[in-house]
């Protein structure tokens, strides 16, 4: 096997190497201090995914010389680097063509034309995943674009990715010969989505940008955890847990170092409120972030966006930079004496990413699988550190919360569920798009903005893949969290899918079970093996070799609820149980 | 300093830093484990060592919860029975188990585990190594998926089979942090395409593998084999019965690592050192744990029994 790196496999290496901002071969904890007393290995190993990212990026695969050149730049054993490469979706070990495709065929696309955009991929490129010709393809999971089905996302080595959405064989097929440049359009449309000044950080600026961080930090940390604990805010990512309550946790412990992650690895099927956020909008998340590393005494803030969004990602990268250069995160951020610095991680295709713990993982350069908990991350998180970690639209609302004061921000929405909500609505409606809209909102009023159902309601998914599927006789069902839970749903990311009567939803399910076998990170049994069966359940079913077996998928179901390390496990077959529950399978 | 929980209604007091199994075991609470070892981190993957814990909305795993003073545990309702049926038929359904330690059929049996119910299992196959993250083939449904795949025998001291692996990380964690510190191998691919690799799937000679033979020492299946023992199991001449252990010193240091000797018709057929030995906490080197072949000259041996036929032509291969 050869495994000398050739000159561009070196350079793409080099090149992240030089572009990391000065005393980045110090300790991770802290980019200022050169020592720290840690091994060398051990201050390097979190560059392993941005190392195997770059190579992917540049040359469309990592090879065996590739990944030795990493492991012995970055101190890492090979073999463990090699776990940590397979891990990802996005990133190849074996040679690939240099560009691909990857086709969403996930529950929204697949009704959508994704079917036939892979059969003409299929018949220009021929089979998936190939090394020959200018280019190959392959299925992907939800990428985050059901509002412009179908989707495809396009990895081009030595290029930028980019998303065409949507998208159909004729323009794929153009874009992937070069001839023409996909065209991306943000939808964003309402209060926390039409934030002002979007455009550059000036116009942020003008448009009363950083008033909160001014705000913040002329009432101090305590007051200003006080007002996100007024208002009441809770998790927008699915688990709805108050942000106050975090805030505060990580700001009471002493450590020399603490730290503040966004989740933006959206990637629950059904999703893209985010992806939009960060759009139309990044200063605003930059600046949230910022005020949560000042209330929270964290020094220190990754965020960590799901790889298959090239726009977002760029006008996030864009946005860190202008604020570096206006003084707005750095040694001493904007003049009000405490030091916050920013730092942008890409994910590399897997959805466990998402869960908290095997985000951190991720970040500190191991395979993405979750840890067990207790300790939770305001004990120990990111590099065993004190870690507030918030899911994008959650940390966004902080703006309004310090600008208009946690109280009156409450005022919005109901007691127990305060404030607005973004809902991504997709399939079977008029008008697919995110909404907006103060809590309270019921789902019938969230299918109504979104111009109706475009034919009979079959179901309605609820939450994403992880959530469960409604009919249209519980259109009166408000989407707060107490609502949702009385009515024994999940509010999941802000997900409303709707099937009309023309989808196979056996086929649904049988896919959102495939997503899962997919996604499931293998760690522990209940999972690993429990996500298979009830794939191969469905399938059996689908494909005409028997019924479903109602008692294994209810075992199934139970043990992984019980069992699992963490909520991928523990939600993975609800979907699924709520459609046989329903009698729609 | 101790803490003080209630298992099964019972008052259980065990030192500060104690975990619920430690609890559960002082008590003789029969606990399964299959990730877990004394002498290993605990990764907490198997799941089959979950507890219930008043308050807590899911159950937890006993290796590696520690017990809190105050903390009501149930080790014998529906929900972790339940649980531990689940992971045990998981298994069963779709690793090779017949080389796993006799304890784990009989738990198989307390907790009524039937993998037969999965349907027919799906024959082995050869790509599991090249399974991309993300990108599985989707299920027919026709049977049930297997990790049966063919056996990597690149060595003469120990083989692979990875039909036997119920991922426990334990190999990974002995040739790592908590023994050798070699790195040779570590858990690649994801969800059930999760597979035990070195680099690229290389074989142990081109790996950074030392032949310690400590992750053979932790392997509770059977995957991980010296080549002795799996070439006299594959002629059907291995015999534990008709086997003698003898604990004696290790003669190619002065470290004092203490060895059993396991031997077959006066022939030596493994080698193992006491989990509790205060030297070696079960892990040897090269030396201690394959360097017996001096002492048994088969060569020049006239009298050939079967075991001896069978050492030498796996010697030779």
């Amino acid at each position: 096997m050869n495994k000398v790196a050739t000159e561009a496999e070196r350079g793409a290496v080099d090149g992240l190497l030089d572009s990391l901002p000065a005393g980045w071969d110090g300790n991770p904890l802290d980019g200022r201090l050169a020592f720290s007393g840690l091994h060398r290995s051990q201050q390097l190993r979190h560059l392993l995914l941005p190392a195997l990212d770059a190579v992917q990026s540049e040359i469309g695969w990592v090879s065996p010389g590739a990944l030795d050149y990493i492991c012995s730049t970055l101190i890492v054993p090979p073999a463990e680097a090699y776990g940590v490469a397979t891990f990802y979706a996005l990133i190849s070990t074996t040679p690939l063509a240099p560009i691909v495709v990857h086709v969403c065929d996930d529950i929204c696309c697949r009704d959508r034309g994704a079917v036939e955009i892979i059969g003409a991929l299929r018949t220009v490129f021929g089979e998936p995943r190939s090394a020959e010709g200018p280019a190959t393809w392959m299925t992907s999971p939800c990428l985050g674009q059901c509002d412009r089905a179908p989707a495809v996302f396009i990895q081009r080595a030595g290029q930028d990715d980019l998303v065409i959405a949507p998208a159909n064989p004729a323009s794929v097929l153009a874009v992937v010969d070069g001839l023409i440049q996909p065209m991306t359009v943000s939808t964003a449309s309402t209060t926390l989505l039409g934030r002002p000044g979007g455009e550059s950080l000036e116009a942020y600026q003008q448009g009363g940008g950083y008033v909160a961080l001014a705000v913040a930090a002329s009432q101090g940390p305590d007051r200003t955890i006080a007002e996100i604990k007024a208002s009441n805010l809770r998790g927008r990512g699915g688990a709805a847990f108050p942000a106050g309550i975090k805030w505060e946790a990580v700001a009471g412990i002493a450590s020399d170092c603490k730290y503040v992650i966004c989740n933006a690895d959206e990637s629950e099927p059904g999703t893209f409120k985010d992806r939009d956020l960060m759009e139309s909008n990044p200063y605003a998340l930059v600046e949230a972030m910022t005020i949560a590393g000042f209330a929270t005494g964290a020094t220190r803030g990754y965020i960590y966006i799901r790889g298959e969004y090239p726009l977002a990602t760029a006008r996030l990268r864009s946005a860190i930079r202008e604020a570096y250069a206006a003084g707005l995160i750095g040694s001493d951020v904007g003049g009000h004496g405490f030091a916050f610095d920013l730092e942008l991680r890409r994910g590399q295709g897997a959805y466990i990413c998402g869960e908290e713990t095997a985000l951190m993982n991720s970040i500190e350069g191991k395979r993405g699988e979750p840890r067990n908990k207790p300790p939770f991350p305001t004990v120990s998180g990111l590099f065993g550190k004190p870690t507030v970690i918030n899911n994008v639209e959650t940390l966004v609302n902080v703006i309004d919360i310090i600008e208009q004061g946690g109280e009156t921000w409450a005022q919005v929405g109901t007691a127990d569920s305060t404030g607005p909500k973004l809902f991504c609505l997709s399939g079977a409606v008029a008008k697919p798009g995110v909404y907006e809209v103060a809590f309270g909102a019921t789902l019938r009023d969230l299918l109504d903005l979104a111009g109706g159902a475009t034919g009979d309601i079959q179901a309605i998914l609820l939450g994403g893949a992880a959530g469960s599927f409604v009919t249209d006789d519980q259109l009166d069902i408000p989407l707060t969290f107490e609502g949702s839970r009385a009515a024994g749903v999940s509010l999941g990311s802000g997900v409303i899918m709707v099937f009309d009567t023309s989808t196979d939803m056996t086929d649904v399910a049988r896919r959102l079970a495939q997503f899962f076998r997919d996604e499931s990170c293998g760690q522990c049994v209940p999972c690993r093996v429990g996500t298979a069966r009830i794939e191969e359940n469905l399938a059996r079913k689908l494909n005409g070799h028997g019924d479903l077996d109602l008692q294994l998928i209810d075992d199934i179901d139970i043990a992984m609820k019980d069992a699992s390390i963490c909520g991928l496990g523990h939600t993975a077959a609800t979907a699924v149980r709520s459609l046989i529950d329903l009698g729609l399978i | 300093m101790s803490v003080t929980v209630t298992i099964n209604g019972q008052s259980v007091s065990v030192p500060d830093g104690a975990t619920l199994l430690e609890a559960c075991r002082s008590e003789e609470i029969d606990t399964p484990t299959l990730c877990y070892l004394e002498n290993l981190t605990p990764v907490n993957a198997c799941r089959v060592c979950v507890v219930e814990v008043e308050g807590s909305r899911t159950l937890v795993p006993a290796c590696s919860r520690p017990a809190e003073e105050g903390m009501v545990v149930q080790t014998e309702t529906d929900r972790v029975k339940h649980s531990r049926k689940m992971v045990l038929e998981f298994l069963a359904s779709s690793v090779d188990l017949s080389t796993a330690d006799s304890t784990l059929s009989g738990w198989m049996e307390t907790y009524g585990a039937d993998p037969s119910r999965y349907g027919t299992p799906a024959p082995p196959t050869e790509d599991r190594d090249h399974r991309h993250a993300g990108h599985h083939v989707a299920a027919s449904g026709a049977e049930t998926e297997t990790v049966a795949q063919p056996a990597k025998i690149d060595n003469g001291l120990y083989m692979r089979d990875y039909s036997k692996c119920i991922l426990c990380y334990k190999c990974v964690e002995a040739c790592g942090e908590d023994a050798q510190n070699t790195f040779a191998i570590a858990v690649a691919g994801r969800g059930f395409d999760a597979r035990i690799s070195t680099e690229f799937d290389v074989g142990l000679t081109d790996s950074a593998c030392v032949f310690c033979g400590n992750c053979i020492g932790v392997c509770p299946t059977g995957a991980l084999m010296f080549r002795s023992e799996y070439e006299l199991r594959q002629a059907g001449v291995w015999n534990e019965d008709e086997q003698n252990v003898t604990r004696t010193v290790c003669s190619y240091c002065g470290v004092g690592c203490n060895l059993e000797l396991h031997t077959q018709d006066n022939r030596i057929v493994k080698v193992t050192s006491p989990m509790d030995h205060s030297v070696t906490d079960g892990h040897l080197c090269i030396k201690g744990r394959f360097g017996y072949e001096y002492v048994q000259n088969l060569d020049d041996d006239l009298a050939t029994t079967p075991v001896d036929i069978v050492l030498r032509v796996a010697r030779n291969s």
